[in-house]
């Protein structure tokens, strides 16, 4: 178990100074997330083009994961569309939670800087509070999503 | 910053308590193993594994049933070790000692069974804001099942119970107050004693959460001159899902019984059942024999230690630590009670205590990180969650620099 691993630059960077962080006001679709266990809070905003994230932007307070990997989330669904959306949540979910998934950068990009979450067990929830925000978004889930 | 040789100690001797836990000599990620996280529960010396190995290897039987050997061998540990808590804590008799699940189940058990009988609405529960989930929550349902109010004593910005304030919240609806003894979250050692000699004033029986204050000082329920006094045996050295209900003999003979079941009753026909007596009236069905067997052994080897010498060394350990951690730039305590027990629950500056936890565990060093199950705590003092650093009597001051050189290394990591 290296820490390297879970803390690497872009992650240590990304938490320094997390991307598109704040509010989208008035925003189409915004949900918020919690992590009970931690005291994790998130919410996001997003705007639509037809199908497409036009913006996404974040707020909240967190470890050093969930405001990385929420950081990493806006910059990586800015201008998808929500099939290309729901792809990249399941290349996620495999990314951390599945020892022998493939890594596979041209896909993830930055996102692949999470992979060694998965070492760390306890700490992978932290990581997908966000996508499982983000899905709520879209869907429109009115209840906030608890990792619990 | 490097480590000062540690001062001296009281007369304890750690290297001989040390070698009595055997889970204490291990590597954690290729570092020795520096266990802080006493307060979510403790670890057990050989003497009460080997209590519990013995137990099932020769004596174990069901309790209070067979005239055969084994049956009375486990009977004869098992209400033995009974006698063993009440000398501990100065019980005047043992039916006035209950063996549950644990502090929980304890007060679950005087909420349900002592509270709810007699509150109404309009009636109120008095708490304080520094209480743990388990001081909180059975009481919420008695509130609920009953219409009673829940009121809440405020703490202070050190983690204290505000004692004016309790003074005004205290009244002739007050069915009952239920304090902690010693604080969770951040180590305040409630001065209990004034608060009861108060709800002595008003009629009001007393609970107190014992939780945290059992393992680290002696404590006399009959000197405390509170009702109820509840504790778990899993952090005293004893097995987990064994605690124990200390109730007032007088209290306890007029509250229905809890859960229905064997061992509870003393004749079951379909027309009328009669119950068994105290203690027995309130352990339904077949108790946790080996862990109350070996709560008994963890007593006896806490009676072994000496409550006043573990009182003493582990105060110079929280004085130590208090001392290293304030050295951290950025780090800021949260509880700074001028009374506390051994825990130091802290904040660092853009740090998330669960990143803290993850990289003192690859150095070897186990803290909880979280909000401890006292939400309100943490909502108090405006922290998401914090690290918490607890210590019992086999810790030594070379393990507080371990952890603060690790929290070092966290702030090079992420700060």
């Amino acid at each position: 178990m290296d820490l390297k691993d879970l803390y690497r630059d872009v992650i240590v960077d990304h938490n320094r100074n997390p991307r598109n962080f704040g509010k989208l006001e008035p925003a189409d679709a915004h949900a918020d997330g919690h992590n009970p266990l931690c005291g994790d809070r998130l919410s996001l905003y997003v705007n639509l083009d037809g199908d497409r994230i036009c913006d996404v932007k974040f707020d909240g307070s967190g470890c050093a994961i969930s405001v990385a990997s929420a950081s990493l989330l806006t910059e990586a669904v800015k201008g998808k569309s929500r099939t290309e959306v729901k792809s990249l949540f399941d290349e996620m979910h495999a990314l951390l939670t599945q020892h022998d998934a493939p890594v596979d950068p041209a896909k993830l990009g930055k996102l692949a800087a999470l992979s060694g979450v998965r070492e760390f067990p306890a700490r992978v929830k932290c990581a997908s509070l966000c996508w499982h925000t983000l899905n709520a978004a879209l869907d429109s889930q009115s209840d906030p999503v608890s990792t619990e | 910053m490097s480590a000062r040789p540690a001062p001296h100690t009281s007369a304890i001797d750690v290297a001989a308590i040390r070698a009595d836990f055997p889970i204490l000599d291990q590597q954690i990620n290729g570092k020795p193993l520096v266990f802080l996280d006493n307060a979510a529960s403790s670890q057990r010396p050989r003497q009460v594994i080997d209590t519990i190995s013995r137990y099932y290897e020769h004596d174990h039987a069901n309790v209070h049933r067979g005239v055969h050997t084994l049956s009375q061998r486990a009977t004869d540990a098992y209400e033995g070790a009974r006698e063993i808590v009440r000398q501990f804590i100065n019980a005047k008799d043992t039916k006035e000692i209950v063996f549950v699940r644990g502090t929980t189940e304890a007060v679950n058990l005087v909420a349900q069974s002592f509270v709810r009988p007699k509150a109404g609405p309009g009636d109120e529960i008095l708490i304080s804001g520094l209480e743990h989930h388990a001081n909180i929550v059975p009481w919420q349902l008695v509130c609920e099942q009953t219409g009673a109010k829940l009121k809440v004593i405020p703490i202070t910005p050190q983690g204290e119970v505000d004692f004016a304030a309790f003074e005004k919240l205290i009244g002739p609806r007050t069915r009952i107050l239920a304090l902690a003894h010693v604080s969770n979250a951040l180590g305040t050692i409630v001065p209990v004693e004034k608060f009861i000699a108060v709800a002595r004033q008003h009629g009001v029986p007393v609970l107190l959460d014992g939780a945290q204050a059992v393992p680290h000082g002696k404590v006399d329920v009959r000197a405390l001159d509170c009702d109820f006094y509840c504790f778990s045996g899993h952090k005293m050295l004893g097995p987990t899902g064994i605690g124990v209900l200390y109730g007032r003999q007088k209290l306890l003979e007029a509250m229905p019984p809890w859960q229905g079941g064997g061992d509870m009753i003393l004749s079951v026909s379909f027309e009328k059942t009669t119950y068994n007596q105290l203690p027995w009236k309130f352990e339904a069905g077949t108790p946790n024999i080996s862990g109350t067997i070996g709560l008994g052994a963890a007593i006896r080897y806490l009676q072994s230690v000496g409550m006043e010498r573990i009182a003493a060394y582990e105060h110079e350990l929280l004085t130590y630590a208090t001392q290293r951690l304030l050295e951290i730039p950025g780090l800021r305590i949260v509880g700074t009670a001028a009374h506390k027990a051994a825990v130091v629950s802290f904040v660092m500056d853009g740090i998330h205590p669960h990143d803290i936890g993850t990289i003192l565990d690859t150095e070897g060093v186990a803290i909880r990180t979280g909000h401890h199950c006292a939400m309100p705590v943490m909502d108090f003092f405006k922290v998401p969650a914090t690290a918490r650093a607890s210590m019992a009597f086999y810790n030594t001051h070379a393990e507080i620099d371990r952890l603060v050189a690790a929290l070092e290394h966290t702030r090079q990591v992420l700060g």
